[in-house]
């Protein structure tokens, strides 16, 4: 309510990043486990290897019995689930982009994307097992780390896929082929991996070179003032796209993830690209009326970008939608000559 | 038990020989005794000028470089001082002026206000730990601006709006439930502050309850059990202002009447006092002062607690010396935490209530350990 005197801005405060920050620091756990790579035998398929062996033709249906290296550890899959129940807004996104989404039989609230998923009440955050088992499902696709509700579905025999927050690139691509390995279309998964490699490439290969200092940006995950540094995903993301990062002076490890910081800083630091998200009422407006941000080049030059919160914050196929906003937003040597 | 068993040594040692010049005379209580009660002009100059000085140091330092022979100038040069210029750019201006100015002066506004919230309601009910958090005052303040700001019912004319509104009735709310509870549980200290922690749960509870429901808006909870001075310009300044203003000078103006019922409600009733009606004022204004800092910043916990004892370690335990220190001191050591908060893990913040906790529940612990015998 500090922020009451201007009513476009939103009251809503840090406790969203700080959400944010417990996501990035479950991530960077989950990624310690999920990128082993161990022996491909006959039966024991590592998401890794299908991902880059792109095309071993073999008929779905016979692939099962899978087994699969997870986050949580070995998960034998006895048939092609036909009832799969996704707790992961990313991993609902994933599971249409490998063809699998006419298994699906329920989602969680938040799960909207894309259109017609079986959206429930299922909570993704606070899951209650009961109302899981109540669906029935065959396959359980969790987004967070969570003892008794994996014990609890392993108790019902119901197998468990784990897919944490990915802290890079390859943990989305790891996961993609997971969920195609697990749901019987590890073709179309390595062909969605290809894609998604594919959309990435394209991007970055259509960034203008810098003309000269690599440009700044500042990612503004709510208006006091949490950003997101290269030790998080979305940062990785700027990196790829050869932006510096005005948080990681506040992260210089990348072990934060997720900092707050000043806005004296922010204003020193001059950013050349300012990102928001649609999750707050406030806009390109807002932070040009805050005292002061009108010296800052990415304000003066009108590169305040607003991008769809969910695009933003999840690490599924859609990553490549907020490349290229990012990337449309970025000035061209051209450009930034006639300044 | 009263206030005075935890207090410090210095509340019973001032000189009594000492010249009545320079005091405040307070015309109730006789010399002997009343040299102790005594608010000295000397110390509440140093305590201001510590106040003005850590004001200076909030304002002088922060990420962004301004060169500190700078900034004198710069002030004068803002209050139109003749022969006065500052060299200080645009830009150096706004981060000083909009940016570091509103907001360490918010910082010793909020600390100010739940300093003397907290040396009031201890003064009240003769109870050295009560404080506006373990009292349920700042939990019924978060419940009311939560339905507030949840129902989508904030409206306001200056600093009259529906969010301080809602959380003053939160806080009131809270204060009367835990002195009814207390009460009724027994007359030690403990039984008050017992119930002050089953209120404050409760509360705290609802107010979980509504943000859980608004899936989106679950972490905002977050931000109330952190608390934050990040502001810009200054709106919360003259939001909280006016509160800061008024119910401080109730409360300093009742200073006196505070230490006359100490002596006990019937003697303060031969001199003409209504106790109930002294307490009731003293209650309203320190629970108006709590919720409108909650209602700015969030929970920033321990203040309330922390300063007005060491104002009584410092200086003595009399509501005339411990109310007006404490405001002031209140004011000097928020902004000192909150020093820390923008420099420990510069360019990123910590947040504050991470810092008062850090020094507060140490120091809590210490006071429980010092007052054991009284508050048992």
């Amino acid at each position: 309510m500090r922020s009451r005197h201007t009513p476009s801005s939103s009251s809503r405060r840090p406790g969203r990043a700080l959400g944010a920050a417990l996501l990035g620091a479950l991530g960077l756990l989950a990624a310690c486990g999920s990128g082993t790579d161990s022996g491909t035998g006959d039966s024991l398929a590592s998401a890794d290897s299908i991902a880059s062996v792109a095309s071993t033709a073999e008929t779905a249906a016979d692939a099962f019995p899978v087994e699969i290296d997870t986050a949580a550890g070995p998960v034998t899959i006895e048939a092609r689930p036909e009832a799969i129940v996704s707790l992961s807004p990313t991993a609902t996104e994933m599971l249409w982009a490998v063809g699998a989404g006419d298994q699906v039989k329920a989602v969680d609230s938040l799960s909207t994307y894309p259109a017609g998923t079986p959206v429930t009440d299922l909570s993704a955050f606070e899951p209650n097992l009961e109302a899981i088992a109540a669906q029935q499902p065959d396959l359980v696709v969790l987004g967070f780390a969570n003892d008794e509700i994996q014990a609890g579905l392993a108790g019902l025999g119901i197998p468990v896929l784990l897919q944490p927050a990915a802290s890079t690139l390859d943990d989305t691509y790891s996961q993609l082929a997971e969920l195609g390995l697990a749901t019987g279309h590890p073709d179309e998964a390595a062909d969605a991996v290809a894609d998604l490699r594919a959309g990435i490439d394209e991007v970055v290969k259509g960034m203008p070179a810098p003309a000269g200092a690599r440009p700044k940006v500042y990612h503004e995950l709510d208006d006091t003032f949490y950003s997101a540094s290269s030790g998080s995903f979305i940062g990785q993301l700027y990196q790829l796209l050869g932006y510096d990062n005005i948080a990681d002076a506040a992260d210089p490890d990348g072990s934060v993830g997720y900092p707050q910081l000043n806005a004296e800083q922010i204003i020193q630091a001059n950013p050349d690209l300012i990102v928001i998200t649609d999750a707050y009422s406030y806009g390109p407006a807002d932070i040009a009326a805050r005292p002061g941000w009108n010296t800052i080049k990415a304000v003066a030059d009108d590169r305040v970008v607003v991008v769809n919160d969910d695009v933003a914050s999840r690490w599924g196929p859609r990553v490549v939608e907020f490349l290229q906003a990012v990337a449309a937003a970025t000035p061209t040597p051209a450009g930034a000559a006639q300044q | 038990m009263t206030v005075e068993a935890a207090a410090a040594p210095g509340g019973g040692s001032a000189p009594s020989g000492r010249p009545d010049d320079g005091v405040i005379d307070d015309g109730v209580i006789d010399d002997g005794v009343a040299a102790a009660f005594r608010l000295r002009p000397g110390i509440l100059v140093i305590a201001a000028a510590v106040m003005v000085a850590v004001l200076g140091l909030s304002v002088a330092v922060g990420p962004f470089r301004i060169p500190l022979t700078q900034i004198l100038p710069a002030v004068a040069d803002r209050l139109s001082l003749p022969g006065v210029h500052t060299t200080l750019t645009p830009q150096e201006q706004v981060i000083l002026f909009q940016w570091r100015l509103p907001r360490a002066v918010l910082g010793g506004l909020v600390g100010c206000a739940l300093a003397l919230s907290g040396a009031t309601y201890q003064g009240v009910f003769r109870n050295p730990l009560a404080d506006p958090y373990l009292l349920g005052v700042a939990a019924g303040a978060g419940l009311g601006a939560t339905i507030v700001i949840g129902g989508d019912l904030q409206a306001g004319w200056g600093p009259l709006d529906t969010v301080a509104a809602a959380a003053f009735v939160g806080a009131l709310a809270g204060v009367v439930l835990a002195a009814a509870l207390g009460r009724g549980a027994g007359s030690s200290p403990a039984a008050l502050l017992l119930a002050g922690v089953a209120v404050a749960s409760f509360l705290t509870a609802v107010q979980t309850y509504l943000v859980q429901r608004d899936s989106d808006g679950f972490r905002e909870v977050y931000t109330w059990i952190l608390g934050q001075l990040v502001t810009s310009g200054w709106g919360d300044v003259a939001l909280l202002a006016p509160y800061v203003a008024v119910c401080g000078a109730v409360i300093l103006a009742l200073r006196r009447q505070l230490d006359v019922l100490r002596v006990g409600d019937a003697e303060a009733a031969s001199l003409g006092l209504d106790p109930g009606r002294i307490r009731l004022v003293l209650i309203v204004a320190a629970s108006l002062l709590a919720a409108a800092a909650v209602a700015v910043s969030g929970l920033i916990s321990f203040v309330g607690i922390v300063v007005p004892h060491l104002v009584r370690l410092l200086v003595g335990s009399s509501n005339r010396v411990v109310l007006p220190l404490s405001a002031l001191g209140g004011a000097a050591f928020l902004m000192l935490a909150d020093l820390g908060a923008r420099t420990l893990a510069s360019p990123a913040e910590v947040p504050i209530g991470v810092i008062t906790a850090f020094v507060g529940a140490p120091f809590f612990a210490f006071v429980l350990w010092t007052g054991r015998r009284a508050i048992a």
